[in-house]
């Protein structure tokens, strides 16, 4: 008997979107990062084509950050207290991009200064040649403050700037476009939600060509299963042709993760578990894998054993790509 | 998919007698379209067309029961290929693989070590579903007491793995008291294996690399009397699994294409492209049935558990907790008084905490409509106006004298509108993540 497997037609495909910038194009980064362009549902190959393989980036500090799991402390070593080291740890790792996010105060309990902002930025470019997200604290006055003087000093390369949400998305998207950035656009897993922003950010004049979309995702065990059926929903839409939802999504495993107690603590647990490292690495890389599944383009990730385990599977997704 | 009325029509008796309850037959064919009646209300209808309506009316993935005296595993009867849809209905089964080329003593405590898992996540209880047994060995004497080994150290429901008819009977024979899955019919065995599953009454499962192969298997099977299947593709890494087990669920669903109509058993621990965990995951999502492990990791299998937990929830009811004032370790009149959302992991998060931190407290758990913290923020079902309406309702004021209220740190920005809303009341702003409570408590609250 031959079975003939069926195939489904989709009209339309998500939008492609390009971060940093070469020296040709005005930038100093090594190369750029393009993702997005699928014409069919996540790693259904023979349908349809992804002509960009979904993107890992890893997520830095400004400064040493106080919250995190001392399993990630160990790993990264002294280059968690220097964002230099730590992007070029990033960088050999294999990272496609590095995620800074900036903090509210400097090592010495300073708030957080545009001056700050702009001098690491500045040397984190240096000391990588990847493209480069750059994210503010998440408190409304002080991203605005911060991320409009990174605009500033990132003049030409393509960053990606954010956060932009529902209730502080204009004064970063009116520097991201002074200055030929992009910007991350983030609300909370509704895809009503997701295309609603998106659509007032272009309404500023944003080329759809330099937004990405971040639908959330929860944890494993947090509200996984929200996000991950916004973003096959989202991702549907985009395919059927819904221009508002075709942008690529960066998604947020790593954060959402190693904040959660399975991965945070070792201690005061119940012993059914398991292993600490073992149970917090499967916790950020089953949350990536799931969201890779429901058509994830970007994902931040923290851990570097995750960026191995997920990559591998990445690559193995991808491989009798013919188009 | 199922008929139309007007195709059931054309096998009913056209006759309009209206003994069912319908002015015509052509009514009557199409409520039965629409699942609104039974065929057994028609007294004529013939036994061809009831055979043919019956069939067509099967769900398209038959549903398989695994059974033993502590448990039972339905997988099957799925409706759709995304969650959203509507919802993913019967959990795969994990399962651990143990094969008898080991000890029995060793294979018992195993099967001991990993039937006693139990994680609590959300308030539910969550452990492997049962074991398979492999007849590695390929001796029949050996593989039945594996079994009898592994039998009565759980008694979960059982897979047999055995490639003969001899293996496969001296296995049934051992599980005494479980309706075990028998894996597996091939090419070459199918006729033999087909006869011991008839003669023990299990269900079986088929093995071949190709859909056509498996396809021509499931049919040769139905013709030999064996109708409750599951099918191994032969599955290798992540994009063969997802190839594979997309186009069989397609098929099943879009098609009705019965000779795949089945649900899926998996090996995620054999594929060398991949990581036994991830591709388990990954078969989770994506409509595995059966998966069985090679590795007892509770670090692995509680995270997988919780996957499929989250995975085959019902996307159109959020798992709520009733709203109302909270006692946690016995609080007094003093004690710190918190509040947050009655989405069920949001309360279990923040409950666990205070709870944990072995401090007394009061957690008023606001009706958010199920609805975590931020999603309920935005969506203003956790607004100042709602906390302030569930104080007065739950009389939280008479029970807690210091009128101090903590808000999650992700909704800060309420604090000056919840202290319009609730005069006399001070708003403390506690930290934005569960696992941080602790910490608050100790340090800010103490102060």
């Amino acid at each position: 008997m031959t079975v003939e497997i069926p195939k489904e037609k989709y009209t339309s495909s998500v939008r492609q979107v390009t971060i940093g910038a070469t020296a040709d194009e005005g930038g100093t980064r090594a190369h750029t990062l393009t993702i997005g362009g699928e014409t069919c549902m996540p790693f259904l190959l023979h349908e349809g084509s992804t002509p960009n393989r979904p993107a890992l980036a890893l997520e830095i500090r400004d400064r040493k950050p106080e919250d995190w799991s001392e399993l990630l402390i160990e790993t990264w070593g002294d280059a968690i207290g220097d964002p230099v080291a730590w992007a070029r740890a990033a960088e050999e790792v294999g990272a496609d991009l590095i995620y800074l996010k900036l903090s509210t105060t400097t090592p010495d309990g300073e708030p957080n200064s545009p001056e700050n902002a702009k001098k690491i930025v500045r040397q984190v470019l240096e000391a990588t040649g990847l493209p480069l997200a750059v994210i503010g604290p998440g408190q409304a006055d002080l991203d605005n403050e911060l991320i409009v003087a990174v605009a500033e000093e990132g003049k030409g390369e393509r960053l990606l700037l954010g956060l932009c949400e529902e209730n502080n998305y204009r004064t970063i998207v009116a520097a991201a476009l002074a200055h030929d950035h992009l910007v991350q656009s983030k609300t909370p897993m509704d895809v009503n939600l997701s295309k609603q922003l998106v659509i007032l950010i272009h309404d500023m004049g944003m080329p759809l060509e330099r937004i990405v979309m971040d639908p959330t995702t929860g944890a494993l065990g947090y509200g996984i299963e929200y996000g991950y059926s916004v973003m096959e929903r989202l991702r549907m839409a985009a395919l059927q042709g819904d221009t508002m939802t075709q942008q690529p999504m960066i998604v947020t495993p790593g954060e959402e993760t190693w904040k959660v107690k399975e991965s945070k603590v070792g201690e005061g647990v119940p012993e059914t578990w398991g292993d600490w490292k073992q149970r917090a690495l499967n916790w950020e890389a089953i949350t990536a894998t799931t969201i890779i599944h429901s058509g994830a383009d970007l994902i931040v990730l923290r851990h570097p054993e995750t960026l191995k385990h997920v990559r591998n599977m990445i690559d193995d997704l991808i491989q009798t790509q013919t188009a | 998919m199922a008929l139309t009325g007007l195709e059931i029509y054309k096998l009913l008796p056209q006759t309009n007698c209206k003994e069912c309850g319908f002015p015509t037959c052509l009514a009557f064919a199409m409520k039965l379209a629409a699942k609104q009646a039974t065929l057994d209300d028609c007294p004529y209808v013939s036994d061809e067309a009831k055979s043919k309506l019956e069939a067509a009316s099967a769900p398209p993935i038959r549903l398989v029961e695994l059974k033993n005296e502590e448990g039972e595993v339905k997988v099957g009867n799925e409706t759709v290929l995304f969650r959203h849809e509507k919802t993913f209905y019967n959990k795969c089964g994990l399962f651990l693989r143990l094969k008898d080329d080991e000890d029995a003593g060793i294979l018992s405590n195993k099967a001991s070590e990993a039937n006693a898992f139990h994680v609590d996540y959300v308030g539910i209880d969550l452990y492997l579903d049962g074991f398979a047994v492999e007849a590695a060995s390929g001796d029949p004497a050996t593989f039945a007491s594996a079994v009898k080994a592994v039998n009565e150290a759980s008694k979960k429901p059982l897979i047999l793995i055995a490639d003969s008819a001899d293996l496969a009977k001296a296995g049934l024979e051992a599980a005494e008291g479980a309706r075990p899955l028998l894996y597996a019919a091939d090419a070459d065995n199918w006729e033999a294996m087909a006869e011991v599953a008839k003669e023990k009454n299990v269900p079986l499962a088929v093995r071949a690399e190709t859909l056509d192969g498996l396809a021509d298997l499931t049919q040769k099977l139905k013709e030999a009397g064996i109708e409750e299947l599951v099918l191994d593709p032969e599955l290798g890494g992540y994009h063969d699994s997802l190839h594979k087990l997309t186009a069989i669920r397609r098929l099943a669903l879009k098609k009705t294409f019965r000779p795949l109509g089945f649900p899926i058993i998996s090996f995620p621990g054999t594929a060398s492209e991949a990581d036994e965990t991830l591709l388990a995951a990954e078969q989770i999502a994506k409509y595995g049935g059966l998966i069985v492990l090679d590795t007892f990791n509770p670090a692995s299998l509680y995270a997988l558990l919780v996957l499929r937990q989250n995975i085959y929830t019902d996307p159109q009811k959020p798992i709520q907790v009733q709203p109302g004032l909270y006692e946690i370790n016995d609080p007094k009149p003093d004690s710190p008084l918190l509040v947050t959302t009655n989405f069920s992991i949001t309360y279990f998060s923040v409950a666990n905490e205070v709870e944990g931190a072995g401090k007394p407290g009061w957690l008023l758990v606001a009706d958010s409509e199920g609805m975590s913290v931020l999603t309920a923020w935005a969506a203003g079902k956790f607004d100042a106006e709602r906390i302030a309406k569930d104080i007065k309702a739950f009389n939280v004021a008479d029970k807690v004298e210091h009128h101090k209220l903590i808000i999650p740190g992700h909704v800060a920005t309420i604090s000056g509108e919840l202290e319009e809303e609730l005069p006399g009341w001070k708003i403390l702003v506690g930290p934005r993540e569960a696992v941080d409570i602790r910490g608050y408590l100790d340090s800010v609250w103490q102060n």
